[in-house]
């Protein structure tokens, strides 16, 4: 590989960890040079946190060897991990959302001096020394938990900096970013290059691997499978090792598209997220709805389904103006919503895949009054096999699933609501690139069977594969509709920004 | 600058808590003339200082993200044992015995509670709400408690010798304001040192705002957690002793139940329940305002059996209140992410 | 062994208590023999415990959708303030009522429950007050009500023809308040097992905000919650009026711990999304034995009897921290 004569930071070679029956890494090497940008990818499950883990001290490694800056290092403690400049920004910060941000930079390195007593002048001094690194322009005595998330990470990445740190290891940090901020981002890392810090880079978003990496590697099922330079990578490869699968991307083409819309959107206005907003939906077509992060997306879809009901403006359902004031009224009017947040807004995490799979027509399940347990089980092992819903037992909590399955069970919970309108927010976001495929060709699925999908989302190969007609909005109004020849990511692209 | 300062503090809850206070007392001063009046607030704030001490406490659970429902049971315990144990030995002496012995008794029984939701790491109410009914049982159980008419004489000078005496020139009454306030200045003082400028302090609000962070910081949080429910022994305790020499009589139940007006009390000064934010200013204030409730609806004219009433409805209109800014605030909050964003 | 080990599993909140049901009635077998184990013990034992027991039934099922309801206790006496008061009013102080006029009690009963707990649920779902502090405040609030009506004394003077019907015994043995806690009981199990608002409160526990995201009707949800807690409270309230011959403000002060301590050790969590019939009804009844079985000891304080309330509880939950310790790391290693 070359990278053996040179000096290397980090060498980590056949690691080894089991956990139980579990292997979780077989056999991992990583090799990473000083002031390099490296990118880790794999799908959910790989190894890669566990990898992490190892490195920063976190879980003891059962075999294989990690040299770093020269030195064998036979047990690694957490504490060891920073002395040594191994900072890992995790993606939750793990900031404190009720302290201040200079507290927040402080706390760490005055815990770690062993004080007793907190100098208020100090941590102020720690602080302006800490954002001056990164000439970060933050108001230290703002609460952080009233920051964007943009800001947190910053304050995060400060903190680490705190630490003469040689490595520092970013855990999916764009995944909540709006376009400028991911910019933002990686202006700092390359200027963390320059300074001659390391940074491992884990995503598994295609484009900003290429965009800031020099060198790559990707795990699979906890082996490695490939590494080397960034340059020798494209597309497909990349699909490759991270699946070990290849996928024929079938394109969208709407097979009978029903002659009026059944949903419709008139003038719907809601101040400040989004104003005029008109969209028509046939059945038996996928639209698609993309914007930045900040574009009013988001609101724009709680509106369709209710949750944020929009202050002006109406909502047609086959050519019936319907009042959606909150999510039963969308459901009574046959409208899906996948939301955007998996964990937090669609699924009830420790309870069962067969409870989750039934709540929303749940109140279809009894006979006389009295909950119908054989019906229910009936539509559990109906959706379960229909989804392809890996599981041996329904019964199981939801946590048990990988996030693919998980998205499964949130898509089947919807269905299962019969509905005749799906909109559906990032209906892939964390999602292994091969059930994002398995998700793909079964909403291509639903709109030939003549269901109205709108996908909401800003993975523009996404959306372009899969959508017959294409909206953008930008500030919170509808700015360009494609469709037909006219519809690629370059053009969709240039109307986003 | 300036007014993002002057913003901040409206968005918190004690500068309202203080309003309220404000507004409810003129009230009281013009329907009777009687609020404003020297006797009246050496009443209140005599009537403020056991509240006021249990409360220190809670707020540093309710800091944590804890939470203690068992002080006043563990209170009643350790004063009915110190004051036994006094009166048995004849001691008549110095007040400060009478402090170090149920100081002491309420730290092991703090650190009883202090292990099982510390080092063990069990849900905090409901380790307090059985250790609350294992105090309560040791006490009229093992100890046979009953009413202890008569207390040690040292005891009782520090509950009547007046530090501040103040004659409603009216009505001739005469109200005292016993040393034992000087406790709660004390407590009070120290608490707000121990949580700016230790790092004790701090490691209970960074558990309250993110334990697992804490831990990840390098905070001990098991055994802060433990150190945090001794001293909460130790001061309820203190309140015990305050209270008993103020009464001159130990009751051995009729602190039992005050539990849930003192959270409430607690949580209207702006004291999160879900933990690591509220400020020890709020939590007076919150408190206080109870006690002025409970206290001052005589002076208007309305009978003492209203009291309840009304310390109910102050509680529903202010955690409404409180509800709702929190909600409002979140609102703001958003909005203005956003306008950072679209920066 | 094998099945046996699953079914011990299965329902573990209810095997660990049973476990500890049969250690004490062996203990009070040795000890007490013939004593403890006789029909009248037992008559007296199901006697006590129906009152609290409506108050542990309702209140489980806020504590299952992740609330609590302290406002059980002045919810009860409320309405036994109220019916005395209607009672004197209508027949005199020392008059006889008709013994048609009890179902007019259970109607007041009925109403008050149902204002009680919608005030609860307004507070909690239309305002999201925490419900700890709405039930508490509203507890405070009928508190003071209490007191205001009474004075703060307890009122025995009314006809007592309604005490009579409570206590009497159908079949020479069963009092008809057991009667009504297995009624209420039944109730509360098929509302849980059998429709689908227990798998709606169980989920809604879990995640409010995602049973807003599904559809469900979290406001009417948390309304009949509420309100099944609080007309369980109020029915609780005819109860005690009935043990205790008088109606006073602050009766049955300890027993909103004693309610909540039984769930908790019935297996509800109190961070909502859990919570059966089974258990707590097997909570109950064991604390009746232990209770029971410590007043057999002569010698030995009543006062125990919290104590040991206390001490199984807290050995309840170290039982459960022991018991899933070794579960719980394997689990989050694989993660």
């Amino acid at each position: 590989m070359g990278a053996n004569d040179e000096m290397l930071l980090l060498k980590a070679e056949h690691i080894k960890i089991s956990f139980g029956n579990v292997h979780a890494l077989k056999d991992v090497s990583l090799s990473i040079r000083p002031g390099e940008i490296h990118c880790l990818a794999g799908e959910n499950g790989c190894g890669k946190s566990t990898l992490i883990k190892i490195i920063s001290g976190v879980y003891q490694r059962d075999g294989g060897t990690i040299e770093f800056n020269g030195k064998k290092l036979d047990k690694i403690t957490p504490i060891d991990a920073i002395n040594m400049g191994i900072q890992v920004i995790y993606q939750d910060f793990s900031l404190f959302p009720n302290l201040t941000v200079a507290e927040n930079l402080a706390l760490n390195t005055e815990v770690a001096s062993g004080k007793r007593w907190v100098s208020w002048k100090n941590v102020r001094k720690i602080a302006e020394d800490a954002v001056s690194k990164i000439h970060l322009n933050i108001d230290l005595e703002a609460k952080v938990g009233t920051l964007s998330v943009a800001q947190k990470q910053m304050v995060a990445i400060s903190r680490a900096l705190m630490f003469n740190a040689k490595l520092i290891i970013m855990d999916e940090p764009t995944t909540a970013l709006t376009k400028k901020e991911v910019d933002a981002l990686f202006k700092i890392i390359l200027n963390l290059k320059a300074q001659g810090i390391a940074i491992l880079f884990i995503s598994h978003k295609l484009n900003e691997v290429f965009e800031i990496s020099e060198r790559f590697t990707i795990l699979r099922n906890g082996e490695m499978v490939a590494t080397g330079n960034t340059k020798d990578l494209d597309d497909s490869k990349f699909t490759y090792y991270m699946t070990g699968r290849e996928f024929e991307n079938k394109k969208f083409l709407p097979a009978k598209v029903s002659e009026k819309p059944i949903f419709e959107l008139d003038d719907l206005t809601s101040p400040g997220s989004f104003e005029h907003v008109n969209i028509k939906l046939h059945g038996g077509e996928i639209l698609g709805i993309t914007g930045l992060l900040d574009s009013g997306r988001t609101e724009l879809a709680l509106a369709m389904f209710g949750m944020l009901p929009a202050s002006s403006g109406k909502i047609i359902r086959n050519g019936k103006v319907v009042e959606i004031k909150n999510a039963r009224d969308a459901i009574a009017n046959k409208i899906g919503y996948v939301p955007e947040d998996r964990l937090s807004e669609g699924l009830f995490l420790q309870r069962s895949i067969a409870d989750n799979i039934i709540i929303s027509e749940i109140d279809h399940l009894t006979s006389k009054g009295i909950y119908d347990r054989k019906k229910r089980d009936r539509e559990v092992g109906n959706w379960v096999h229909e989804m392809e819903v890996k599981t041996d037992n329904p019964e199981n909590p939801v946590t048990t699933l990988s996030g693919g399955n998980q998205q499964k069970v949130v898509l089947a919970k919807w269905l299962a609501t019969k509905p005749e309108v799906l909109i559906l927010n990032g209906p892939t976001v964390g999602v292994d690139i091969g059930s994002k495929h398995d998700i793909h060709v079964i909403l291509q699925k639903l709109a030939e069977d003549g269901m109205g999908v709108i996908i909401i989302s800003d993975d523009l190969p996404e959306i372009v594969q899969n959508c017959s007609r294409v909206d953008v909005i930008k500030e919170g109004r509808i700015v360009g509709e494609f469709s037909g020849e006219g519809l690629n990511e370059a053009a969709i692209l240039s109307a986003m920004m | 600058m300036m007014n993002n300062k002057l913003k901040k503090i409206f968005h918190s809850n004690e500068p309202y808590i203080f309003l309220i206070i404000i507004l409810l007392g003129v009230l009281v001063q013009i329907r009777s003339g009687q609020f404003f009046t020297g006797n009246n607030l050496v009443d209140l704030f005599s009537a403020l200082i056991v509240p006021g001490l249990f409360a220190i406490g809670e707020f540093m659970t309710l800091l944590s993200g804890g939470i203690d429902v068992s002080f006043p049971a563990l209170a009643s315990l350790s004063v009915y044992a110190t004051t036994k144990l006094l009166l048995d030995r004849g001691y008549q002496g110095n007040v400060i015995a009478a402090f170090a012995i149920a100081i002491a008794f309420g730290a092991v029984l703090g650190a009883l509670n202090g292990f099982l939701i510390g080092y063990l790491n069990l849900n905090a109410m409901i380790v307090t709400l059985g250790t609350s009914s294992i105090f309560q049982g040791l006490m009229q159980g093992t100890l046979r408690a009953n009413q202890l008419s008569t207390i040690p004489a040292g005891m009782k000078t520090f509950g009547t010798v007046p530090f501040i005496s103040a004659t409603n020139k009216v009505n001739g009454l005469t109200s005292v304001l016993p040393y034992t306030f000087l406790v709660l200045v004390g407590v009070c003082v120290l608490m707000y040192l121990v949580l700016h400028y230790t790092i004790f302090g701090r490691g209970i609000y960074a558990i309250g705002g993110n334990a697992s962070s804490a831990h990840a910081a390098g905070f001990n949080v098991k055994r802060t957690k433990f150190i945090m429910y001794i001293i909460i022994g130790m001061i309820a305790s203190a309140a015990g002793i305050c209270r008993t020499c103020m009464m001159q009589q130990m009751h051995p139940t009729n602190m039992l139940g005050m539990e849930m007006n003192i959270i409430a009390g607690v949580v209207l000064g702006g004291v999160a329940l879900t933990g690591g934010s509220g400020s020890l200013l709020g939590c007076m204030l919150g408190t206080f305002l109870i006690v002025m409730v409970q206290n001052s609806m005589i002076l208007i004219g309305i009978p003492t059996t209203w009291s309840d009433v009304f310390v109910g409805a102050v509680i529903i209109i202010g955690v409404i209140v409180s509800a709702l800014q929190s909600n409002r605030y979140e609102k703001v909050r958003t909005s203005k992410n956003k306008e950072a964003a679209a920066k | 062994m094998r099945k046996f080990k699953k079914a011990f599993n299965s329902n573990i909140e209810v095997s660990r208590l049973l476990v500890i049901m049969a250690f004490w009635l062996i203990f009070m077998a040795v000890m007490q023999g013939g004593k403890f184990y006789s029909g009248k013990n037992f008559l007296t034992m199901a006697g006590q415990f129906p009152e609290y027991g409506l108050m542990v039934l309702g209140g489980m099922l806020p504590m299952i959708t992740g609330g609590i309801d302290l406002s059980l206790v002045g919810t009860a006496n409320f309405t036994s303030i109220l019916c005395v008061f209607l009672a004197v009013r209508m027949f005199g102080a020392d008059g006889t009522m008709p013994f048609g006029f009890i179902v007019v009690f259970f109607l007041i009963a009925a109403i008050v429950g149902v204002c009680v707990g919608s005030l609860n649920a307004l507070l909690v779902s239309r305002l999201s007050v925490p419900p700890i502090l709405a039930t508490l405040g509203v507890n405070e609030l009928l508190l003071g009500l209490n007191i205001v009506m009474t004075g703060g004394a307890a009122i025995s003077d009314f006809p007592k023809e309604f005490c009579d019907f409570f206590s009497q015994n159908i079949g020479g043995f069963l009092p008809r308040k057991v009667i009504i806690f297995i009624l209420i009981a039944f109730l509360v199990w098929f509302l849980l097992e059998k429709t689908t608002y227990g798998t709606k409160i169980r989920l809604y526990g879990t995640n409010a905000h995602v049973a807003e995201f599904s559809g469900i009707n979290t406001t009417r949800l948390l309304f009949k919650t509420y309100i099944l807690s609080s007309v369980c409270a109020a029915l609780g309230g005819l109860m005690m009026l009935a043990t205790y011959s008088s109606a006073r403000a602050d009766y049955g002060s300890n027993y909103t711990m004693q309610a909540i301590l039984l769930m908790v050790l019935g297996g509800v969590s109190p961070n909502g999304g859990k919570g059966k019939v089974s258990g707590v009804i097997t909570a109950i009844i064991l604390l009746k034995f232990i209770e029971s079985g410590i007043n057999r000891f002569k010698s030995v304080s009543t006062y125990y009897v919290t104590l040991i309330w206390g001490a199984v509880l807290i050995l309840a939950l170290v039982m459960d921290y022991f018991g899933e310790k070794p579960r719980k790391v394997r689990v989050k290693k694989q993660g």
